[in-house]
């Protein structure tokens, strides 16, 4: 067999994400969205006073908490997910020249070298994975009380409180970068990108 | 494995470092954060008294002079959060406000408005303290000491609750009657030398100064005095009922009484 590796491939789409991957997304988008809301409505006191029903939000918010870890534990029966998470997880030496890059406000293609997820990508997985499990674990004490002593309910509220602005702040950094990048949103909502996007945002990444 | 490898291995840009089988050559840094957050996050626990104590005095201070009021929503930033457990609230006023005192008394009463600020008022100025946390230093209530209203309606000597009902129709509260004759707990006319607004529970309040700020339940409406507790909204919730601030909830705030 002789495959022309170049020829028909270069102005065709390229696949990035598997059904599964974007539902994934899409499930946990949703989730984290209710879960963003409600906690506004108890917090900010212009909402709360608009929407009131504070026992109400508080059980959506608890139950949308709750359920946010489902749809990443029910994707890891995806091969595709299995993969890319393995593909998050490990970093390479053009990982290190990316974050650099970053670091030094540089801007050129050819300083930021990328694999299917550049090192920013690599470490908001990360980092969202982490937060939201501490969320869970301080939402968890602050929910049964009975569990644990009641000083730690406290203590959660507090790491809860700040840690939920922090994930507010990255969040929307993460938003804002989508809106900047249409083809970036294309690529989770049909699972496909364009190869010139591809090659230029993802130059190590093999399709 | 199959005839491609070697055609991709003389791409001219280095190859991606994953084999097919998505494990990927290069060091788990990903895992490293992700445990990395965990255990911030559980180090912020235990810390969390420490920290927050800190944190509630340079905030405390900042916001005084914050003109934007944004120190306000930061968690410990003092500043008072709006709660309420219904959908709405009516408004009420001068029109139509009633104050009822009921149950085990000899003369049950109901007051306007108008009553409630003909009677000896008594201002008071405490911290607030709220249960989840957040503090108001220095907030001047003022009103009518219970105990007066107590007397004036005679109690059976065979009781020993209080009971408060609110016109927002879902809201209860209840204090011993030992409680409730202390000195510094007042059904409240006044917040901040300002009549109290709707938002923060007017026309009238009662006001518990020594206890968590759930037990000064907004929007008062009637004051029934039963045999024993009968435990209010917040407290079938897995509050406490003798919510002295510091000695209850598990907390150790200091106490604002």
């Amino acid at each position: 067999m002789h495959p022309p590796v170049e020829a028909p491939a270069r102005s065709t789409r390229v696949r990035r994400f598997s059904r599964g991957e974007k539902w994934v997304h899409r499930a946990a988008a949703a989730l984290m969205g209710v879960c963003v809301a409600t906690a506004a409505c108890l917090y900010i006191p212009a909402l709360a006073e608009l929407v009131g029903r504070r026992e109400l939000v508080v059980r959506i918010h608890e139950w949308a908490g709750l359920l946010l870890p489902v749809p990443v534990l029910a994707g890891s029966v995806s091969r595709a997910f299995r993969k890319d998470l393995g593909h998050l997880n490990r970093w390479g030496p053009h990982d290190r020249i990316w974050l650099r890059a970053v670091l030094r406000r540089d801007h050129r293609r050819a300083s930021r070298p990328a694999a299917k997820f550049n090192a920013g990508q690599k470490t908001y997985a990360a980092w969202i994975a982490g937060a939201t499990l501490v969320m869970l674990g301080t939402g968890l004490l602050m929910w049964f009380t009975r569990l644990t002593p009641l000083m730690w309910r406290s203590s959660a509220t507090f790491v809860h409180d700040w840690l939920a602005l922090t994930v507010g702040v990255v969040l929307a950094g993460h938003i804002g970068m989508a809106l900047g990048d249409p083809e970036a949103r294309r690529g989770l909502r049909t699972g496909e990108v364009s190869r010139e996007w591809a090659e230029r945002e993802h130059p190590l990444w093999r399709p | 494995m199959n005839s491609e490898r070697p055609e991709e291995r003389d791409a001219p840009e280095p190859a991606e470092p994953a084999a097919p089988d998505g494990r990927a050559d290069g060091s788990p840094i990903g895992r490293r954060v992700l445990l990395g957050t965990l255990g911030l996050g559980a180090l912020g626990v235990v810390a969390a008294p420490t920290l927050q104590r800190g944190l509630e005095a340079f905030l405390g201070g900042v916001s005084g002079k914050d003109p934007t009021g944004l120190t306000g929503l930061l968690p410990n930033g003092g500043g008072f959060r709006y709660y309420s457990v219904t959908a709405s609230v009516p408004r009420k006023d001068d029109t139509n406000y009633r104050l009822t005192v009921d149950g085990m008394v000899d003369r049950p009463a109901s007051y306007t408005l108008a009553d409630l600020r003909a009677l000896p008022q008594t201002r008071l100025v405490h911290d607030v303290q709220c249960v989840t946390g957040w503090r108001v230093p220095k907030t001047p209530f003022e009103g009518v000491r219970l105990s007066t209203l107590l007397d004036a309606a005679g109690v059976d000597p065979s009781a020993g609750a209080v009971r408060f009902t609110c016109f927002d129709g879902a809201y209860t509260e209840s204090l011993t009657l030992d409680q409730a004759r202390r000195s510094d707990v007042l059904v409240a006319l006044k917040m901040q030398d300002k009549p109290v607004g709707h938002n923060h529970g007017g026309p009238v309040r009662l006001y518990v100064a020594p206890m968590y700020f759930y037990k000064s339940a907004k929007w008062l409406s009637g004051i029934t005095v039963t045999r024993a507790v009968r435990p209010g909204y917040w407290e079938e919730r897995g509050y406490d009922v003798d919510a002295w601030v510091g000695r209850s909830n598990g907390r150790d705030d200091a106490p604002t009484g």
